[in-house]
């Protein structure tokens, strides 16, 4: 009696616990979207900031994130897609590919400051790129490179053998094996990874501190070389150090809600992508 | 045509190859960017670059550590004897002052005659220190004495009790309430977590079907993608006045909010980690156990858990690693006062969120700037050592499969 009477104590506990950490999501999500769903509109979105930034909008802060977003892509995602090809396909089980394996989950734990302090030793000082988009976006394409390669991996590892073997066959070389088969095949997982690293991208702020964001810059960038605003660090700014910080408060909620929403696009999107092409990877 | 095809092949998968390196050229160039940046700091001077500290002559004290100077300029230490001189107050003298005594026509045209006053001052006061740009000691006096300038010490930094990076002359690099700030907010922050995260883990490896699992997975995912700066918002907003209303505090800020927004932030990691590990237990030992007539619940607390002991270890591991390199969420909330921390309801500076402040006003080369880089090493170390600590770990069950 006792032992089915602890069991369904733990069990209710262990329950219980698990709606605490669904709440808390909740709430947080809750609390920035009951706040931040009133300042959102048409204006907001495209206008720059005004009066000390407590009025205004945020659109060169959006645009400097969707550049930040492009560029950080535009680098990693090749590189990282062509080392998880290497990894997955060519590699082997060597010595060697142990080691690179550990490198891309050591490069995956370090801190985003640390990014940030190697991105403007590197990148803003040494080869003088000055605080740019180009700067930030290397550095924020390092930071998200073993995001893409694990996920490539993964995907690639998901591909059934006999489509290799099936594949070879028929007289393909290995390269033209993994361009016309294997790619296609493993696509959405591979795209699921480029989704989420655009989330992860889209809200680092301390890598960006010291390579790009700039504090207020109400004109758009014009080159590569320009800084930018950019989203999360505007909603650190106003949060923490504007003009004005109660005036706006109104502002920084606007901003964290457009931050979410952006991260839960990108989040839902790669679940819902991963479980459709999941399924019909497992049924064929 | 075919030949061109193949050496076209060739090229294709030597640039595969090269890519495949891409990971560990990336932590190398960090290796040698970080420490080349923070291991200048221990060439760099002691007291304010360009400067040199000045005593007359008939003063027996040789040398002067950063903190000894720090605290005479301070006026913490006010006898010569607490720093093995002679049994006098000790008459501190900043540069400014020579402005105050001299008018400007007194010391010339471009202060042509202002090492020569200096010089004057300095003889007539055995008692004196004197911290004066270099360029300024007057030459051929043989009333003053230049008291060599000493580099900071790995001792200064990494045993020193006080982090004042702007104070002149001397400016005070040591880490140790940065590094007590940040174990204190990361330790309490997983002890928050921990009892949370396990329950979770069971919960989803044990318990749930799996269309709850299927729910509850992208929900702990989404939680791990919501970006710091916004969790430090929420923190900064809803928590810390909170804190400040509930305990009575003058500010909100401290060392707790700080650790519950980063055990909230550690949830995802511990959950998936430890979630993983137990489903791993295999079939044959759950079966066994309830065989044996075991209720479920005994099965999870006396066979599951610690057969999967290894794998949870790793996942607490990897929180600490989380937790100790978070900066915006921590820097947003735990107020930042760089000193010991005592208690919890206190304000406390990690090391990461000292970078992210400070980096920004620090000149690039300078001392300051070099000191920072030295905290980006120690956090590198730190996280590293964790990383690899949990690739151990976990390494540890994996084998215990097998046997």
């Amino acid at each position: 009696m006792s032992r089915k009477s602890n069991q369904i104590i733990a069990f209710t506990t262990l329950r219980l616990l698990s709606f605490l950490v669904v709440g808390i999501l909740f709430w947080i999500l809750g609390f920035i979207i009951y706040h931040g769903i009133g300042v959102i509109n048409w204006e907001f979105l495209t206008t720059a900031p005004t009066e000390g930034m407590t009025a205004g909008g945020i659109f060169p802060a959006i645009v400097g994130t969707l550049c930040l977003i492009a560029g950080s892509m535009i680098f990693a995602f090749p590189l990282g897609v062509m080392s998880g090809i290497y990894m997955n396909e060519y590699a082997g089980n060597g010595y060697a590919v142990k080691f690179i394996r550990i490198m891309t989950n050591n490069l995956g734990s370090i801190p985003s400051i640390v990014f940030g302090l190697f991105g403007m030793s590197l990148f803003v000082n040494t080869l003088g790129f000055g605080d740019s988009i180009i700067a930030g976006s290397f550095t924020l394409g390092l930071l998200a490179l073993p995001l893409i390669i694990r996920t490539t991996e993964e995907a690639l590892k998901s591909v059934p053998d006999s489509y290799r073997t099936g594949s070879l066959a028929l007289g393909a070389t290995k390269l033209q094996t993994i361009h016309k088969v294997i790619i296609p095949t493993a696509f959405p997982n591979i795209v699921t990874g480029l989704i989420l690293s655009i989330g992860r991208v889209s809200g680092e702020t301390a890598p960006i501190l010291f390579t790009v964001a700039a504090y207020f810059l109400p004109k758009l960038p014009n080159s590569i070389f320009s800084q930018v605003m950019a989203l999360p660090y505007h909603l650190y700014v106003v949060a923490t150090s504007g003009t004005d910080i109660e005036a706006s408060k109104p502002i920084a909620y606007g901003t964290a809600l457009v931050l979410i929403v952006i991260v839960l696009i990108m989040n839902l999107s790669a679940t819902a992508l991963r479980r459709r092409f999941g399924k019909k990877n497992k049924t064929n | 045509m075919k030949r061109l095809k193949r050496t076209a092949e060739r090229i294709v998968e030597a640039a595969l190859t090269l890519s495949g390196s891409i990971t560990s050229v990336a932590i190398l160039l960090i290796v040698i960017f970080l420490f080349k940046e923070g291991f200048g700091l221990f060439k760099s001077p002691a007291v304010e670059n360009g400067y040199a500290l000045c005593v007359n002559v008939v003063n027996p004290v040789e040398k002067l550590n950063s903190e000894q100077i720090k605290n005479i300029f301070d006026q913490e230490t006010t006898n010569w004897k607490d720093v093995g001189g002679i049994d006098a107050e000790i008459a501190p003298f900043r540069f400014d002052e020579i402005f105050s005594r001299y008018s400007d026509e007194e010391l010339g045209k471009d202060y042509r005659l202002l090492p020569q006053k200096l010089g004057e001052i300095i003889a007539a006061d055995p008692k004196i220190i004197a911290f004066i740009p270099i360029k300024y000691i007057p030459a051929n006096n043989s009333q003053i004495k230049v008291l060599p300038t000493k580099n900071i010490t790995s001792s200064d930094f990494f045993c020193g009790k006080e982090w004042l990076p702007t104070a002149t002359p001397a400016a005070q690099f040591g880490v140790l309430p940065l590094i007590a700030g940040t174990l204190l907010v990361s330790i309490f922050a997983i002890l928050m977590a921990l009892p949370l995260s396990l329950g979770v883990a069971i919960y989803m490896s044990e318990l749930a079907t799996e269309r709850v699992r299927q729910i509850l997975k992208p929900i702990i995912e989404l939680l791990a993608g919501i970006p710091s700066v916004v969790f430090g918002f929420f923190g900064l907003a809803v928590l810390v006045p909170l804190i400040q209303n509930s305990l009575n505090l003058p500010v909100g800020e401290t060392a707790l909010a700080g650790s519950i927004i980063l055990a909230i932030m550690a949830l995802p990691t511990i959950i998936t980690v430890a979630e993983d590990a137990m489903r791993n237990t295999p079939r044959s030992v759950r079966e066994a156990s309830l065989a044996l007539g075991a209720t479920q619940w005994q099965t999870i607390y006396k066979v599951i858990i610690p057969y999967s002991s290894s794998g949870i270890s790793a996942a607490v591991v990897l929180g600490i690693g989380r937790a100790v390199g978070e900066t915006m969420a921590v820097l947003m909330v735990t107020g930042n006062a760089a000193v010991m921390p005592h208690s919890l309801l206190q304000s406390v500076r990690t090391i990461p969120a000292t970078i992210a402040a400070e980096l920004g006003e620090a000149p690039a080369g300078g001392t300051h700037y070099k000191s920072l880089f030295m905290l980006g090493c120690i956090l590198f170390i730190i996280t590293m050592s964790v990383s690899i600590l949990a690739e151990i770990i976990s390494k540890r069950q994996k084998k215990g499969i097998d046997v």
